[in-house]
C-alpha cells in the first residue's frame, strides 16, 4: 500500500494574540478547556483533564466519580517551544493499549512578535491505527461493501 | 454514541448528496461530470462534495487539470476527517481562551 505522508497526518495552525510563554502555558495547562467537550472516553462527566508537564508523563481525564482515562503519553515537553504527545485513542474512540498502534501529536510555538505567537499542530502517523479500522474497511470499504452500507442506510429512513 | 466520529448517515440524509455518493460509488468523477447528470448547479455539487468529504465518505485527488472524487475505501481518510474536525474545534477554543483578558493575579 502506498500512502503519501500528507495522507497520514492532519495539520493545523493558528496565530494567536498572546506572548509565547502564555501561548504554551494555556495550551498545556488548560487543555481540558480546549478539547471539544463531546470527546469523553469515560462513562461519566469529566471533572478535570490533567496534562502532566514532563516527558514520560500522561494526559488524562479524571471523571467526577474518580475514574481516570489516560489517553496520551507526553513524549517531549520543551516549554515554551514544543510539546509532543502520543494519541492512544483508536479510530473507535477507545483507549488504545498498544503503543505501536498510537499516532502522535506535535505542537510547536513560535514567537512572531512579543505579543503574537504562531502555533503549528501536526497529528501524524495516523496509519499506525491500522488495526482499528480493519473491520470498518472490510465491512464497507470494498466495492461490494458500499451497496450494503447504503442498504443499511436506506433501512433507517 | 459519545464519540467524535463523522456522522456519515447525517451526510447521506440529503437526497442530492446520496445521489452524488451513489454515482461516485459507481464511477469516480469530476465535479463537472456530476453536475451534468444532476438537476443542481456545479457550485451546489461542490458544496455537497465538501460535506461528503468532511464525513470521510469521499476523497479527491488531482488528475491532470481536474480534481477527481471517489468513494473513500480506506479508514485513514475517515480518521483524518474526524481528527481534522477535532483539532479545528480545539484550536478555535484555544484561540478564544488564550486571547481572553488575563485575570488579575491575586
Amino acid at each position: 500500500m502506498t500512502m503519501q505522508a500528507q495522507d497520514t497526518s492532519v495539520r493545523h495552525e493558528v496565530v494567536v494574540q498572546a506572548p509565547l510563554e502564555r501561548a504554551f502555558a494555556v495550551f498545556t495547562e488548560d487543555f481540558g478547556r480546549i478539547k471539544p467537550p463531546e470527546h469523553n472516553l469515560l462513562g461519566v462527566d469529566i471533572a478535570e483533564t490533567v496534562f502532566e508537564p514532563r516527558a514520560g508523563g500522561h494526559i488524562y481525564d479524571r471523571g467526577i466519580d474518580g475514574s481516570e482515562c489516560r489517553w496520551a503519553r507526553v513524549l517531549a515537553y520543551e516549554p515554551p517551544h514544543r510539546v509532543v504527545f502520543s494519541w492512544d485513542i483508536s479510530p473507535q474512540w477507545q483507549v488504545e493499549a498498544d503503543p505501536e498502534k498510537a499516532s502522535e501529536v506535535e505542537v510547536r510555538f513560535t514567537a512572531e512578535t512579543d505579543e503574537r505567537t504562531r502555533v503549528e499542530l501536526e497529528h501524524r502517523n495516523l496509519d499506525r491505527h491500522g488495526g482499528g479500522w480493519e473491520a470498518v474497511r472490510d465491512g464497507v470499504g470494498s466495492e461490494g461493501g458500499w451497496p450494503l452500507y447504503l442498504g443499511r442506510y436506506a433501512n433507517l429512513l | 454514541m459519545a464519540n467524535g466520529f463523522a456522522d456519515p448517515w447525517a451526510a447521506l440524509g440529503d437526497g442530492t448528496r446520496r445521489a452524488i455518493f451513489e454515482r461516485l460509488a459507481a464511477r469516480p468523477s469530476a465535479v463537472g461530470e456530476l453536475a451534468e447528470g444532476l438537476p443542481v448547479s456545479r457550485p451546489a455539487v461542490s458544496q455537497h462534495l465538501k460535506v461528503l468529504k468532511q464525513a470521510g465518505l469521499v476523497v479527491d485527488e488531482p488528475v491532470g487539470s481536474r480534481r477527481i472524487y471517489r468513494v473513500s475505501t480506506d479508514g485513514v481518510g475517515r480518521l483524518r476527517a474526524d481528527l481534522d474536525r477535532f483539532w479545528s474545534s480545539a484550536l478555535a477554543a484555544y484561540q478564544t481562551l488564550v486571547e481572553a483578558p488575563t485575570k488579575e493575579v491575586t
